[in-house]
């Protein structure tokens, strides 16, 4: 089946909690889903007989950047509003198509429903978007850092506007 | 007088020559019975993605050689075709060639650690110096060929960075003839070897399910039984022109997905990768490896998930392009991460001296999984 089609139907299906689909990119593209509602789109899509996404093969956040950009005194870049983005990249192993999804949610404020109950393998996913982002994942059973320290409290190293602290627990961190 | 019981907490990691890198695992044990085990990762954490925002397409790739370290090649590929699906350019036949021929090689290499290794992780330390021996005589090719052992820089944007040495045809078809052999000297040794079957038949079972549910890819979801390959199931680059099997689990010496199937799905694998270079070898078109090497590589606005198949499963790179000569986003999906995740699930109920031979069967490394 292709996007297209799947949109349609995902579209009938959920009404207004599908925002749209981008397809006029280059090679790939997504349908723009309610981060709200991701689960239960995410559920349907791998339980329905004829969709079958039996497997997330990535799941990505993305810093959109789109926000204000200003500079402090340090004249370090600073951010303000705009979006974080979550793409999932699903395929269906048993009827061989694949699709993309996207949600956004505003930057002060990330918060996403976790698929980690319709695919286990969100569980690290999730886990690697809130460490490098801060994107909050509800109801994720272990919402933890995982790559960076547990105790890392300099923010969110893959958003756009980070700032490398100088010190880490009183240690110098040389560059 | 009732017994008090109460579980033990015990610490594996990060200086355990059997975690294969720095890994810190928790396991929780009851007796000696395994009630579950944490992973803790990012010990080597050096945040390639935050890196290649700051980088130009092409310096992105010798960043991706340390990604998996083992396998160089097929990451250089993988970054490659991504890219190249965003600029949408044509490669060159001859190059189509090369870059199969390298990625076959070093599915051998990356395979011929992993089993080395898995045998050093049960007690038998021999067959790993075999498997290095052989794995020495691929380095060599590609050294021969870029002047690098381990890390290669070698496939980009386009093309290569080098053409192959003239000997390198004459060599690899040595080297087959030379490897087929040892494959059965390598069953002989390790994989038909009653103490080693005793040790991982029947341990860490992944059902077929639960691995499709955890996305787990490579050798490790088709030890569970499942035909799933990229170079069939979604090729890629040339696959589609050769002729070779898919070797699934079929669990001959216990359970479908156990550790020994896991073992043994990468010997026959090594075995398929001889019959694709083979096939391949004296097909090498002449030709140009440079000719379709962008002078400057500036995509158009877009986004891209590229897999391939890598030693150790799906290798995806979601790369986001906002028109510049720098990436906007790289998100490396590395097959080693998620087969990790899996291992909570695979060793729960097993003896705490099992967790070496589950950890060993998933054949992962750290430079992937902490990136």
């Amino acid at each position: 089946m292709t996007s297209e089609e799947i949109y349609n139907i995902l579209q009938t299906k959920f009404g207004d909690k599908i925002l749209g689909f981008e397809s006029e990119l280059p090679v790939e593209s997504y349908i723009v889903a309610d981060p709200m509602a991701i689960k239960d789109i995410c559920l349907y899509l791998r339980n329905d007989e004829n969709l079958k996404f039996d497997t997330l093969m990535c799941l990505s956040g993305v810093d959109d950047a789109n926000g204000e950009k200003s500079k402090d005194e340090e004249d370090m870049d600073v951010i303000t509003g705009g979006t974080l983005s979550v793409y999932y990249n699903l395929d269906s192993i048993e009827l061989g198509h694949k699709i993309n999804l996207k949600v956004s949610t505003p930057r002060e404020d990330p918060k996403v429903e976790s698929v980690e109950s319709v695919w286990k393998c969100a569980d690290w996913h999730e886990r690697e978007v809130f460490d490098m982002f801060g994107t909050v994942f509800l109801n994720h059973p272990d919402l933890r850092r995982i790559l960076m320290p547990e105790d890392w409290e300099a923010g969110y190293p893959l958003r756009k506007d980070y700032k490398n602290p100088e010190f880490y627990q009183g240690m110098k961190i040389p560059y | 007088m009732a017994l008090k019981t109460e579980e033990i907490v015990l610490n594996m990691g990060p200086q355990h020559p059997s975690t294969h890198g720095v890994l810190r695992l928790v396991v929780e044990l009851e007796g000696e019975l395994i009630v579950n085990v944490k992973p803790h990762i990012g010990y080597l954490h050096r945040c390639f993605e935050k890196h290649a925002e700051a980088m130009t397409y092409p310096q992105v790739i010798p960043y991706t050689d340390r990604l998996d370290y083992l396998a160089s090649m097929s990451n250089n590929l993988g970054y490659a075709i991504a890219v190249e699906k965003l600029l949408k350019i044509e490669i060159p036949e001859r190059v189509e060639y090369i870059r199969v021929l390298m990625a076959e090689l070093q599915r051998i290499a990356s395979h011929l650690v992993a089993l080395g290794t898995y045998g050093v992780d049960i007690g038998a330390f021999t067959p790993f110096l075999y498997c290095f021996r052989d794995r020495e005589k691929i380095l060599t090719l590609f050294e021969m060929t870029c002047g690098a052992r381990l890390l290669y820089n070698y496939i980009w944007v386009g093309g290569l960075s080098h053409d192959i040495h003239p000997d390198f045809q004459r060599m690899t078809k040595e080297f087959v003839e030379y490897f087929r052999p040892k494959i059965v000297e390598l069953n002989e040794l390790l994989s038909f070897n009653k103490i080693f079957i005793e040790r991982t038949a029947n341990i860490g079972i992944l059902p077929v399910e639960t691995a499709v549910n955890y996305g787990v890819t490579g050798p490790m979801l088709r030890a569970s039984g499942l035909k799933w390959d990229l170079r069939k199931n979604d090729p890629y680059s040339i696959y589609d022109r050769f002729d070779f099997d898919i070797q699934v689990g079929k669990g001959e010496m216990g359970t479908v997905g156990d550790s020994w199937d896991r073992y043994f799905v990468r010997v026959q694998e090594m075995e398929e990768s001889l019959k694709i270079i083979e096939q391949a070898i004296d097909q090498i078109p002449e030709g140009d490896v440079h000719a379709a090497v962008p002078r400057r590589v500036k995509p158009p606005k877009g986004t891209v998930y590229s897999r391939t198949e890598n030693p150790k499963g799906e290798l995806g790179y979601f790369i986001i392009s906002d028109g510049s000569v720098n990436p906007a986003r790289v998100k490396v999906r590395g097959p080693s991460f998620v087969n990790l995740s899996v291992l909570a699930e695979l060793s729960k109920g097993h003896l705490v001296a099992d967790l070496i031979a589950i950890l060993g069967s998933t054949d992962i490394v750290l430079g992937e999984v902490d990136r």
